[in-house]
């Protein structure tokens, strides 16, 4: 199933992220081999708290980005609100201010085509809960570039706009419930 | 990551990138050759839809032969966003922390790199106004994007930005009301031409120019983010040996000199706010 040993894991989700991500994120250990990058829809104008309360459940690293954060592995790496997040080709993770996508900043297309760009097939998406189709673009991306996209089970989310949009458009991806996205993060990392 | 992620051969559109870049810097000067890269392939994808052009190569061959495709593209590979007192905190700090230093010195000398549409600009001359520094200042006002000079020379906005703008400046701690500085007509608001009288506007690169001498103050939010490690090295480099001794450089809330290579030659200062301090020298 898998035919490139992935190199990351990206992230995408919106309303209902919080539980999502939840039964996700704490279960990995610090062994886990690979650097994870999340998008969740955040208002511009708050000040943050994901990382904050990630870090405190979870035993990998859990940061919020700042421009050309170094890209290592057991580490969970959130945008920050208003900010697009980016992977960068030399290893680092970078920030801009770019318009909004979908009326969203940062966006999960945005981080997702960053990452096809740079890790190619090398990538294993996932895309959660959401009322709105970011994120469906990028996951499309990702699979044209032979990464494997991972798509909550609408019928299991929260929301269901964002994994139905992700589906209409990348109808192979796997379809799994958070439970077996978390069991399978554990196998390949 | 130990070992870089690049591919044994370059993909097409990469090449056509490298290539659009450096066509632009032969023939124009302008040289993106070391923006991050991720921002700008985006950035480039959305030009080649919008122009309506086949390829980045089709783009290429335009832009070496029609003087026109300049501007259009840098339209671009800039991006203007900006607001008034953007961060109010991080105009507090200077208000509240940095202020008392500069009031000590009888002449001062800010910049403001990047200053885009003159948001960034207006909002600190209109904090040394508040703060009675105003007339010892002059401030410097640079980017490399002329039709962003002409908007920020002008201080003409949009109506519907102005309520955003009054707000950030009442949270900043502005002493007057924002509405002082300006007068609104046909939807858009025009900023008082004094508030220019001490303002220098100048044509300069971070990529290709050279130190700009004896600053106490730089302000530099979110440009560095759109450049590779080795050219914010360089541009933070030029900060250092801008400043004058103990002279401050503030930067974007989620830049941080703590990967620059220059990171020795700064203290936190505000370290929440993200301003700096030049040591040594």
């Amino acid at each position: 199933m898998i035919s490139t040993d992935p190199k990351a894991v990206v992230i995408g989700a919106s309303a209902g992220a919080l539980e999502a991500l939840t039964s996700i994120l704490p279960t990995l250990s610090r062994d886990f081999r690979l650097p994870i990058m999340v998008v969740v829809h955040i208002p511009p104008d708050k000040r943050s708290v994901l990382a904050e309360l990630f870090r405190a459940k979870s035993s990998i690293e859990v940061i919020e980005v700042e421009d050309k954060e170094p890209i290592r592995p057991a580490t969970a790496y959130f945008a920050p609100p208003d900010y697009h997040l980016l992977v960068e080709d030399q290893g680092t993770l970078g920030l801009t201010n770019e318009e909004p996508v979908l009326f969203s900043r940062p966006s999960i297309d945005v981080l997702f085509e960053s990452a096809a760009d740079v890790y190619g097939a090398a990538v294993v998406a996932v895309l959660l809960t959401g009322a709105n189709q970011d994120g469906a673009r990028g996951a499309f991306a990702i699979a044209k570039a032979g990464g494997h996209v991972i798509i909550q089970n609408p019928q299991t989310a929260f929301a269901t706009a964002m994994p139905e949009a992700g589906l209409a458009l990348c109808p192979d991806a796997t379809v799994l419930s958070l439970d077996g996205i978390s069991e399978y993060l554990k196998r390949i990392g | 990551m130990d070992a870089p992620v690049i591919e044994t051969f370059e993909k097409v559109e990469d090449i056509e990138i490298r290539l659009l870049l450096e066509a632009l810097y032969l023939r124009y000067h302008y040289d993106f050759r070391n923006y991050a890269t991720g921002s700008i392939k985006r950035r480039l994808r959305q030009a080649r839809e919008q122009l309506g052009f086949a390829t980045i190569s089709a783009m290429q061959e335009r832009s070496l032969h029609d003087e026109t495709m300049l501007p259009r593209l840098l339209g671009y590979l800039t991006v203007q966003v900006s607001e008034m007192f953007r961060d109010p905190g991080y105009f507090r700090a200077i208000r509240e922390i940095v202020v008392p230093h500069l009031k000590t010195y009888p002449s001062l000398k800010i910049w403001i790199a990047g200053c885009s549409g003159g948001e960034e600009l207006y909002s600190l001359v209109i904090l040394f106004r508040e703060e009675g520094l105003e007339d010892r200042t002059i401030f410097y006002a640079t980017d490399i994007n002329q039709e962003a000079l002409q908007i920020a020379e002008a201080g003409v906005y949009d109506l519907d930005r102005i309520q955003l703008f009054t707000e950030n400046h009442r949270k900043s701690g502005g002493k007057s009301s924002l509405s002082d500085y300006y007068s609104a007509g046909y939807g858009r608001v025009s900023f008082d031409r004094t508030l220019r009288d001490r303002v220098v506007f100048s044509d300069h690169s971070l990529v290709t120019d050279a130190v700009f001498g004896e600053m106490n103050l730089i302000s530099c939010r979110n440009v560095m983010i759109y450049f590779d490690k080795a050219l914010q090295d360089r541009a933070v480099g030029l900060f250092r040996d801008s400043l004058a001794r103990k002279g401050f450089l503030g930067i974007g809330a989620k830049e941080s000199l703590r990967f620059s290579a220059h990171a020795d030659d700064f203290r936190e200062f505000v370290r929440q706010e993200k301003i700096y301090q030049r040591i040594g020298k």
